[in-house]
């Protein structure tokens, strides 16, 4: 069975592509991440065209998990996922701080763990105190 | 009261004309309590989706309103395009495959666009956001026979009631009571959409 997928939206190109990059450091090649960040001209924002065709290209029997940042972000996510009915694997969108929440996801997902699972794991971390 | 899809599509070239001439307005109100570019990205999102309507014979009002929903999906950025597009795409659903709704049935459309508006922003009303124009709006076409100086009346008024609510959602919510005084700008978008519409349907009695 594939492993779960992470798909990183941002405002910021940057910010999606770093968190990418931070996030490689983990050294888990079986798990893909992807980033969609800022809008299709290039600009701070989120695009939901955008973000739908990175969950196309991210899904998978591992299904995926989802970041975000601020505002429209989830918004978007949500939104995508609406236009996307026959997605093969389940999609969790993730209410959780955009590097710590991808880091822990990575990790979690290397070792094969469910997406359910997965998604558990970054929730019991509790970010906020 | 009957609308017609040459109605639902003059709203939108309206509307459009009304988002061009308030869009350094709207990006004002926006750079108070958000990042300044709703009148921008409202002008934007509007113009495409008339150009994309001008030459387009569509009679199904449900097409004409997903065809401007999708367009605003792609070009409004912001919260704003998520919120309008799905505002629009949730009304398309209803109106699909009719030239002309009755009035019950319009009202039917813009409450599921105020469902829909709901569950993408998780906001409520009372929050300083567009549902604030929107529910009002709502609760006139579903209880009163549409009279398109009342509709605007209705529109503005809760518009203007805005200035008085502090922001629970969106990033206006990160200025706190700071919100507070400033006209929320996809309220006055919302109402210019309303207050296009009004005048949409005026035009159809006169001619």
């Amino acid at each position: 069975m594939n492993k779960a997928a992470v798909v990183v939206i941002s405002h910021s190109a940057k910010i999606a592509e770093g968190i990418v990059d931070l996030v490689s450091q983990t050294k888990q090649p079986d798990v893909q991440v992807f980033s969609a960040g800022g809008t299709e001209a290039g600009e701070i924002g989120t695009s939901a065209d955008k973000i739908k065709a990175v969950l196309e290209q991210a899904d998978g029997e591992g299904g995926v998990l989802v970041f975000y940042d601020i505002g429209s972000a989830v918004m978007n996510a949500e939104l995508a996922l609406d236009m996307l009915p026959d997605l093969e694997g389940g999609v969790e969108i993730m209410d959780a701080p955009i590097v710590e929440g991808t880091y822990v996801a990575v990790v979690e997902a290397g070792m094969g763990k469910a997406l359910e699972e997965v998604a558990e794991a970054v929730r019991r971390q509790e970010f906020v105190k | 009261m009957e609308i017609t899809s040459a109605e639902i599509k003059r709203w939108l070239f309206m509307a459009n004309e009304k988002m061009q001439y308030n869009k350094d307005y709207l990006s004002e109100l926006d750079q108070a309590i958000g990042d300044g570019d709703h009148g921008h990205n409202m002008a934007r999102g509007f113009q495409e989706t008339v150009e994309s309507l001008k030459d387009d014979n569509e009679e199904d009002m449900g097409a004409v309103m997903k065809s401007a929903a999708m367009t605003l999906i792609s070009k409004v950025g912001g919260a704003s395009g998520p919120l309008y597009g799905t505002a629009f795409l949730k009304a398309s659903d209803e109106w699909k495959g009719k030239q002309v709704v009755t009035a019950g049935e319009f009202a039917k459309g813009i409450e599921a666009a105020v469902e829909g508006i709901k569950t993408r922003g998780k906001a409520e009303r009372g929050g300083k956001t567009l549902l604030d124009v929107w529910i009002p709006v709502l609760e006139y076409v579903q209880n009163q026979e549409l009279v398109p100086t009342e509709l605007t009346k209705t529109a503005k008024e809760a518009m203007e009631g805005t200035a008085d609510m502090t922001a629970k959602k969106g990033r206006a919510s990160y200025y706190g009571e700071k919100s507070t005084s400033h006209l929320d700008p996809g309220a006055y978008s919302s109402y210019l959409l309303f207050e296009a519409l009004a005048e949409a349907v005026t035009k159809e009695e006169e001619g």
